[in-house]
């Protein structure tokens, strides 16, 4: 089993190995997370896709065939549901990782022990969390538009905007998700998704437009402490912008606001998990 | 002779659990039961460490559950940042100068920490490149130690599927794949059945013989005795004793650690 001689030189306090630039160690953290990422697949496709899919199905398909519905209710619900499956991907894709690691197997101990500053390992799986977030989006909306039918308004003529939008969207979520992920211990999951999901999903202007909370005024003024209103909202500008909206600028303000604060607590949060 | 560490006055207290305390938040080397409560409900960990390990040694950190031993393997792996002093590790500041000080340290931690979602083989080669060695000279290093630690059928395999003495094995093959100048290993043998102790004691024993600088925390004597050129004996955070395996016995009438730790400390080996 054991062999006596070196397999290779043992290196010395006089003659160390060079340093590893951070870019390099950055670039390997996220390869392994994608590695996993690639390998669960069919399983990331399935917690993503199928709830959003399910309710365009009954929202988006059978109410308009029914008659339940207003003409027009698909283009405020389209966009609400790519939003719902880019938050979702993307939070969960970091939340549940970060809680099991963290929590019960400890494994995460060995990725701080990377050459690489503790901040750039947590931001390493903001990456990973985004690039997962923008992959469900990219799948949900070919099926969904395809459930739906033709949706008035549709347009992807305002590319860059929708662009900036997905980008900054995938950054507030995964930040999110993150700062969950490290603020929740693996007994508190439960209370994680009746508490702070489950609400975040309902009250996120998902199903529904901001604008159209003009007729409960206090509850329209009290879902702005959600994200999930201005990527929800952000998808509508851009992709459905016929539909009353909320302003731009306010959207992309807003989204780079929550995506710092939440980044900032998880770094913080992430820093104190990981180092004694 | 060269410094592989060397640690002035090393302190560290944890705070009172306040606020912030999460179930299940606690770091796997925070301190256990053992260590001094202090008014206020800090615990002090580490009251003014001082050590040097010659590079090339085999060194052993001893005590009780409590004493202080994973504190400062958790401080000398920059997991755990102390309250004062200063620690210099393979000639980086493990505060200033952490990610220096990783690159030249690998670390089997007290418990197998492996990543799950990953299998044996993926474990070594990943974290290589976490180092920046590239996957051709990765993939030769993860053969080959696999194939020393004699768990190169498993290569292929889920970790979770490796038995606690093959997972350690892995452990050490990762804390050994990118070249490390000095291996930290906490408390390794714990949990192993005889069998699986001796050998990672041969292992351990070999690379020790190749030149490489080994800190291993234990509060199991005959571990220390079998393998250390010297001995730290440490309790509540503060240095006992710091010689041969021995020099240490010799100045016990039975010859035994364990006698020499009672009478330095005043307590029991498991107090």
């Amino acid at each position: 089993m054991s062999a006596t001689t070196a397999p290779w030189p043992v290196a010395s306090i006089a003659n160390p190995h060079p340093p590893v630039p951070a870019g390099r160690v950055f670039v390997a953290l996220l390869s392994r997370d994608l590695r996993v990422a690639r390998r669960e697949l069919p399983f990331f496709l399935i917690r993503t896709v199928m709830q959003p899919i399910l309710f365009v199905i009954v929202f988006g398909y059978l109410l308009p065939k029914m008659g339940f519905t207003q003409p027009g209710y698909q283009a405020a619900l389209l966009p609400g549901i790519l939003a719902l499956s880019l938050m979702l991907a993307s939070a969960q894709s970091v939340t549940l990782p970060m809680v099991t690691e963290f929590g019960w197997t400890k494994e995460i101990e060995d990725r701080p022990l990377a050459p690489i500053s503790i901040d750039l390992v947590a931001i390493e799986k903001i990456v990973n969390a985004m690039i997962q977030g923008i992959i469900a989006a990219i799948v949900v909306l070919p099926l969904a538009r395809l459930v739906m039918g033709p949706v008035p308004g549709f347009t992807f003529s305002h590319f860059p905007e929708l662009t900036l939008v997905v980008v900054l969207s995938a950054a507030a979520a995964s930040a999110f998700g993150l700062l969950l992920g490290v603020l929740i211990s693996p007994q508190q999951i439960g209370f994680m998704f009746s508490l702070i999901i489950t609400p975040m999903i309902f009250f996120g202007c998902a199903y529904y437009p901001w604008r159209g909370l003009d007729v409960v005024p206090w509850l329209k003024y009290a879902v702005l402490v959600n994200p999930l209103v201005y990527i929800s909202e952000g998808l509508r500008a851009s992709l459905t912008p016929s539909v009353a909206h909320m302003p731009f600028i306010a959207i992309i303000a807003a989204l780079i606001v929550l995506t710092g604060g939440f980044t900032w607590a998880a770094l913080v949060r992430f820093r104190m998990r990981a180092l004694g | 002779m060269t410094a592989a560490i060397v640690t002035e006055g090393l302190r560290k207290v944890y705070p009172a659990a306040g606020g912030l305390a999460i179930p299940g938040a606690q770091p796997g080397w925070a301190p256990s039961s053992g260590a001094q409560p202090r008014g206020g409900g800090e615990t002090v960990a580490l009251e003014g460490l001082d050590l040097v390990v010659n590079e090339g040694e085999f060194f052993g950190l001893i005590g009780p559950n409590g004493a202080g031993k994973t504190t400062t393997i958790g401080v000398l792996t920059t997991r755990v940042i102390p309250t004062g002093g200063t620690a210099w590790v393979a000639g980086a500041d493990v505060v200033r100068q952490s990610v220096t000080v990783r690159q030249r340290i690998g670390v089997v931690p007290q418990r197998p920490n492996p990543d799950r979602a990953l299998d044996a083989w993926e474990n070594l080669v990943y974290h290589a490149a976490y180092f920046g060695v590239n996957r051709k000279e990765a993939a030769r290093r993860a053969t080959e130690l696999l194939e020393r630690l004699g768990i190169a059928d498993k290569a292929r395999m889920k970790v979770d599927q490796l038995s606690g003495g093959q997972q350690q094995r892995l452990m050490i093959a990762r804390a050994l794949i990118h070249e490390p100048m000095i291996l930290f290993l906490d408390e390794p043998t714990v949990g192993l059945d005889p069998n699986a102790r001796n050998s990672l004691w041969e292992i351990l024993r070999d690379l020790h013989a190749q030149g490489r600088t080994i800190v291993m925390t234990t509060h199991y004597m005959p571990e220390a005795d079998e393998l250390s050129d010297r001995i730290a004996l440490i309790d509540r955070g503060r240095l006992l004793a710091l010689d041969t395996p021995e020099n240490l016995k010799k100045q016990t009438p039975d010859g035994s650690l364990e006698t020499f730790f009672i009478a330095k400390s005043g307590r029991g080996w498991d107090a």
